[in-house]
């Protein structure tokens, strides 16, 4: 199949994918339990059958439920995710206010733990056979199983007991303090970079073995390509097609552990303005944070799919 | 059983992991050595200790009791939402290899939407409608956990459906409820078990943190991951809560790994060595 054909193909399923998410997140509200509007003015005024008609209204409850989708997928493409039941003001400011946080805590652990993996995930397959298998095995099923919050809270007691001068919880915004900035996501970034590490290093390793033992090599080898040119150039292209795959799922886990690692170092982030929202039960507000991240990684996960195709040999363009 | 045991270390590590773990949550009230609700203002933020094996919390609670305790609710709920995924998306997963056609497509597609939602906030989201309590973390868990399980048993359903033996049945009549649960099902006995128990590890980490976050299992019942958060607030006065706690929640979900990992080698032969 073309290039071409393969993108589009690929585009189609996106576009697929997004409407179901999309209206998976608009059901949301429907499928709470109960009236739905009480529930989340119960949570702390005076309801008066005034307040819930005009909440009814405001979210437009009272409207076909076909209307209803297409009158909120409209505004959420215009960028309208709809307002605050508290404050009243757009959800997508208070989003995007937090956004940059979150956003520093994904992309930095998921950089440096795809750049440290591909090193170690060659250097656990190097040292391939009997004893090594084992220690590299149950190092890495640690690595994956343990937690990044627990892994923080370590952290910060040793910080403290090591160094207590060190600023370690907070935020400052990178644009007014670089310094303390990266200062105070370096025990974060350990925390969450930990599991992804030892995830994507034994794919690599798996995926190295896998390719070694594959006829190419073996016809590369018996043609006179040197050996270091058979293990870059050959095994390890072959071997980053799993791994690049596994980066955009990583993606999505890594910003899990992100929004739990907030909680831990105080940090600002998107994880604790849904943790507010289910408790202030604000739902336009989860709707537009669940909406928005969803969609940001649908769209990262396409991406990573084209560049799988520009690494495997066995699509041409 | 022993021989393989003695040939595989690491799934009879696992395996002691994993039964003692649970055998620790089963025999909680007699594990436990105190009360672990009990409160006492005499000997809050106890260190490790002869009376308090791993110390106390804030409120003078045993750590030691309220982590056998928080075990109990752990593998309660992961137990749960495997459960959950597994009859869910393993009956779809079947149903979609064993039909094909237009079942297949809508039932895959379907499942491609919800595994684009990154885990932790698909489970978010559940919560958020169906309010935060264990069951619901249990219901949370296991449509985050549907579409891997859907996945998981397509493909070998796929190829056991064209098999000889399935073709035969068809052949001398055999019905399509009887073909599934007589021929299909018993040939993903281990993949399904594999799956499983890595799903449980996984699982218990992502209870852990909907607890952590207070949207999980909600106080006083004992919760490894209400017991981390606790711990957090005066984990520079006395760590001791929030280390044991994270450390219970690690062995666990480490146990589980271990045996899923080790039980594909065993049960899948062709695989042995590939991880």
């Amino acid at each position: 199949m073309g290039l071409g054909r393969l993108i589009a193909n690929r585009a189609v399923d996106l576009l697929f994918v997004l409407f179901g998410v999309s209206i998976i997140v608009f059901l949301m509200i429907r499928l709470i339990p109960g009236d739905a509007v009480a529930i989340m003015l119960g949570a702390n005024t005076q309801v008066t059958p005034e307040a819930l008609a005009a909440l009814r209204e405001r979210i437009g409850l009272d409207k076909p439920i076909v209307e209803q989708y297409l009158l909120w997928a409209g505004a959420a493409l215009t960028g309208d995710l709809g307002r605050s039941i508290w404050t009243g003001a757009p959800v997508s400011e208070e989003i995007m206010a937090r956004l940059g946080v979150t956003a520093e805590l994904v992309i930095i652990p998921l950089t440096l733990a795809a750049a440290l993996a591909v090193p170690a995930g060659c250097l656990m397959a190097y040292v391939r056979g009997g004893f090594a298998d084992t220690v590299v095995r149950i190092a890495t099923i640690v690595g994956i199983t343990i937690p990044s919050f627990w892994l923080g809270i370590v952290m910060l007691y040793v910080m403290f007991q090591v160094a207590p001068g060190v600023q370690t919880v907070g935020w400052v915004p990178f644009t007014t303090d670089p310094i303390g900035n990266l200062q105070r996501l370096l025990l974060p970034t350990i925390a969450l970079a930990l599991p992804i590490l030892a995830s994507l290093s034994r794919i690599v390793r798996t995926a190295m073995l896998d390719a070694l033992g594959q006829d190419y090599i073996r016809t590369a080898r018996a043609k006179g390509v040197s050996e270091r040119a058979v293990v870059f150039k050959h095994a390890l292209r072959n071997a980053l097609i799993p791994f690049v795959t596994t980066v955009g799922i990583m993606a999505g886990y890594l910003f899990g552990g992100a929004i739990v690692v907030e909680q831990v170092f105080a940090l600002p982030g998107l994880g604790r303005l849904v943790v507010g929202a289910i408790n202030e039960r604000n739902y336009p507000l989860i709707q537009a944070a669940i909406l928005l991240v969803t969609s940001a990684f649908v769209v990262v996960n396409f991406l990573v799919d084209l560049l799988y195709y520009a690494i495997d040999p066995r699509v041409k363009a | 059983m022993l021989a393989t045991l003695r040939r595989q270390p690491l799934l009879a590590i696992g395996l002691a992991l994993v039964v003692g773990q649970v055998g620790l949550a089963v025999f909680a009230p007699i594990a436990a050595t105190h009360d672990p609700l009990a409160q006492s203002i005499l000997v809050r933020y106890q260190s490790p200790g002869a009376e308090h094996w791993l110390g106390t919390d804030k409120f003078g609670r045993d750590n030691f009791s309220r982590i056998v305790y928080g075990y109990r609710a752990s593998l309660a709920i992961a137990a749960a939402a495997v459960t959950i995924a597994l009859t869910l998306g393993g009956t779809l997963g079947i149903v979609a290899a064993y039909y094909r056609g237009w079942t297949e497509r809508i039932i895959m597609r379907c499942m491609d939407i919800l595994f684009a939602f990154p885990i932790m906030l698909l489970a978010i989201g559940v919560i958020a409608v169906l309010g935060p309590q264990a069951w619901t973390t249990a219901v949370a868990i296991g449509v985050v956990y549907t579409p891997i399980f859907a996945r998981l048993l397509r493909g070998p359903t796929l190829v056991i459906a064209e098999s000889e033996y399935v073709l035969g049945a068809k052949a001398v009549g055999a019905g399509d409820r009887r073909i599934i649960l007589r021929h299909i099902l018993p040939n993903l006995t281990s993949v399904i078990l594999v799956q499983a128990s890595l799903s449980l590890s996984t699982a218990i980490l992502v209870e852990a943190s909907l607890s952590f976050l207070g949207i999980g299992t909600q106080p006083p019942t004992p919760s490894l991951g209400l017991m981390l958060a606790d711990g957090r607030e005066y984990v520079f006065l006395s760590p001791w809560t929030s280390i044991y706690a994270g450390f219970a929640i690690l062995l666990m979900s480490f146990g589980f790994n271990l045996l899923g990992d080790a039980l594909r080698d065993t049960l899948d032969p062709r695989l042995r060595g590939a991880s």
